[in-house]
């Protein structure tokens, strides 16, 4: 390595507070460019919102963001940034197909009221190629199982062509066979020189592809350094005692009567 | 019969036929990203808080298709607004606009010393007596509909599908989401002379869900939409002007009533395809396990046997009273 690589993601001294509570504390984390990143931690531990903070979806209370070394509320390059959300189903109201789903991950690309040009038929079919669903491309996205789902996630976020992936728990209740195809198509993205930030609850055949392991407790950073076991995970501190403090209140789908411009704070 | 040529010949009654293209035209196509974001109900919402437009109109002496569409998309924007910043809650938050709305309509519509007669127009539609102003004003808002929202159907179509997704993408979804509740307040107001403001939801919402009985993708979806409305609100002017004489057949009703028709036609052709797709999607390939072979087979699979072909790995199993019978030599294996 001649000169130290770009830094694409710089976090200092952030946090974000959810309600007013605040969830993430003091983090202070950066990435350079063709990292792969895996960041984990329990349930609650927040590894999510850091993700949903980096991606600019959820607002810093305190610190500063710079992606690809501009501050987050300059940052207009977001063809750059391939986010993948944690998502069961990619389902709607109106069926769509495999095919109009991953293009719609172009548009980062495309100018308002401009067809599709032959630049972007060609990067949406090889984003389907890549996570191997050329053949289910005029399929509605709702007849796909689970795993196949979360890959038309990430065909739609390759679609874009960017360098720097946001995944937020690709695996997750995803079955085995399907798990290696992912971590198939992740190493794919590695060797092709894509920075890689995934969260992660299990690697599972993931794991060999990590370059470096972030471990949140409790809304704060507790280990960053090279892979750890997934033993290590849940022992990893940044000092020897335990604070235990009450998880982030989760969200619960039973209906709320209140009063109707209240700020439920989700 | 001729009489019936005569009367669609008369002025007024070509005035409802373009009314009624237009109106059919757009309003699906606004319905569409309604239902697509789980918001089938916002037209309906809308309406009743454009009763409150038309009764200031009335009551204030200007036009009430105009009082209608401003309050119509300040309503819009209120139910936008209350859905952005709660969630569970948003439904409470519409029903107290649903009932307000309609509440305050027919209260003004009463302080303007109008019977209700005159509201009811608006109400159920009277398509026609549509002005020759009006039927102009209809069609340019109509036009404005199907232009935005199909010009910018990509961006609509990735704002209604994932709303995180589209923000990581650059995109402002907060415009976007404005945007479609002011061309469903816009669409709403095209629609109150057609079909009426109460029944104003069904022209957006009954036409997708009879296309979506047999569409796989969002275009074609979008697309039949817009066609079936078009058939649902022409037809049923056409059809409630061919009532025989005596009789009144009021054309907003009959549009709507034309649409479910379509809706009821439609579902069990989809409930079908549906199932079809669901016993010919090929079995997943497995690691090679122990399997038993069938030496006695009465008949050969084939095309014409009649048991469904699915495809499986590199061959193709046939469904056979509850086996798979897949094609192995001159025997059948059970896989």
């Amino acid at each position: 390595m001649s000169a130290s690589p770009e830094t694409v993601i710089e976090l200092e001294q952030a946090a974000v507070a959810i309600a007013g509570r605040p969830i993430l504390r003091g983090i202070d984390l950066s990435v350079h460019a063709g990292e792969f990143v895996a960041l984990m931690g329990a349930n609650g531990s927040g590894k999510s919102t850091l993700v949903r903070a980096l991606t600019g979806l959820r607002p810093l209370a305190t610190g500063s963001l710079r992606l690809f070394g501009t501050p987050l509320d300059d940052f207009k390059d977001w063809q750059r940034i391939g986010f993948v959300p944690q998502r069961g189903g990619a389902g709607s109201g109106v069926p769509a197909s495999v095919w109009e789903v991953v293009a719609s991950g172009r548009l980062t690309h495309r100018k308002l009221l401009r067809p599709l040009g032959r630049r972007d038929r060609a990067a949406i079919s090889e984003a389907l190629d890549v996570v191997g669903l050329a053949d289910r491309a005029r399929d509605g996205v709702s007849n796909l199982s689970g795993g196949q789902q979360q890959r038309v996630l990430i065909a739609r976020a390759l679609a874009g062509e960017p360098e720097l992936f946001f995944l937020d728990e690709p695996t997750a209740g995803v079955d085995l066979p399907n798990q290696h195809v992912l971590a198939d198509t992740l190493e794919t993205l590695s060797q092709r020189g894509s920075t890689i930030v995934l969260v992660a609850h299990e690697l599972g055949p993931m794991a060999t592809l990590i370059d470096r392991a972030v471990v949140m407790r409790d809304g704060r950073v507790a280990y960053d350094g090279p892979p750890l076991a997934s033993e290590q995970v849940a022992t990893a501190h940044l000092d020897g005692h335990h604070h235990h403090h009450a998880e982030p209140e989760r969200h619960d789908h039973a209906p709320h009567i209140g009063s109707p411009i209240e700020r439920d704070h989700r | 019969m001729s009489d019936y040529l005569d009367l669609l010949g008369l002025p007024f009654m070509q005035r409802a036929i373009l009314a009624a293209v237009f109106t059919g035209f757009a309003a699906p196509a606004v319905g569409t990203y309604l239902v697509q974001r789980r918001l089938a109900l916002m037209g309906d919402g809308i309406g009743h808080v454009a009763v409150t437009g038309v009764a200031l109109g009335l009551l204030t002496g200007l036009s009430p298709t105009w009082t209608a569409v401003g309050v119509a998309v300040i309503g819009a924007v209120v139910i936008e607004v209350i859905r952005e910043r709660g969630h569970a809650n948003g439904d409470v938050a519409l029903a107290l606009l649903f009932y307000g709305g309609l509440a305050g309509g027919v209260l003004i519509t009463g302080l303007a010393g109008q019977s209700g007669a005159r509201l009811q127009q608006y109400l159920f539609g009277s398509i026609t007596t549509i002005s020759a102003s009006d039927v102009v004003v209809t069609m340019v808002l109509a036009a404005v509909v199907v232009v935005v929202c199909l010009g910018l159907a990509p961006q609509l179509f990735a704002v209604a599908q994932d709303q995180e997704f589209a923000r990581v993408a650059g995109l402002n979804i907060r415009v976007y989401n404005l945007l479609v509740a002011v061309l469903a307040a816009v669409s709403v107001t095209v629609a109150m002379r057609t079909v009426g403001l109460l029944l104003v939801s069904a022209l957006m919402v009954v036409p997708v869900a009879t296309a979506q009985q047999v569409s796989r993708t969002f275009r074609s979806t979008l697309a039949a939409a817009m066609v079936l409305g078009t058939l649902a609100s022409v037809g049923g002017l056409l059809l409630s002007a061919a009532a025989p004489a005596g009789t009144r057949v009021a054309p907003g009703p009959t549009i709507v009533l034309l649409a479910l028709a379509g809706f009821v036609a439609a579902w069990p052709v989809g409930v079908w395809l549906r199932s079809r797709r669901r016993l010919r999607q090929p079995f997943p390939v497995v690691e090679a396990a122990v399997h038993a072979t069938i030496e006695e087979h009465p008949h050969e699979h084939g095309d014409e046997c009649g048991h469904v072909a699915v495809p499986h790995g590199d061959h193709v199993d046939y469904v056979h009273g509850g086996h798979r019978h897949a094609p192995h030599g001159k025997h059948y294996d059970e896989h």
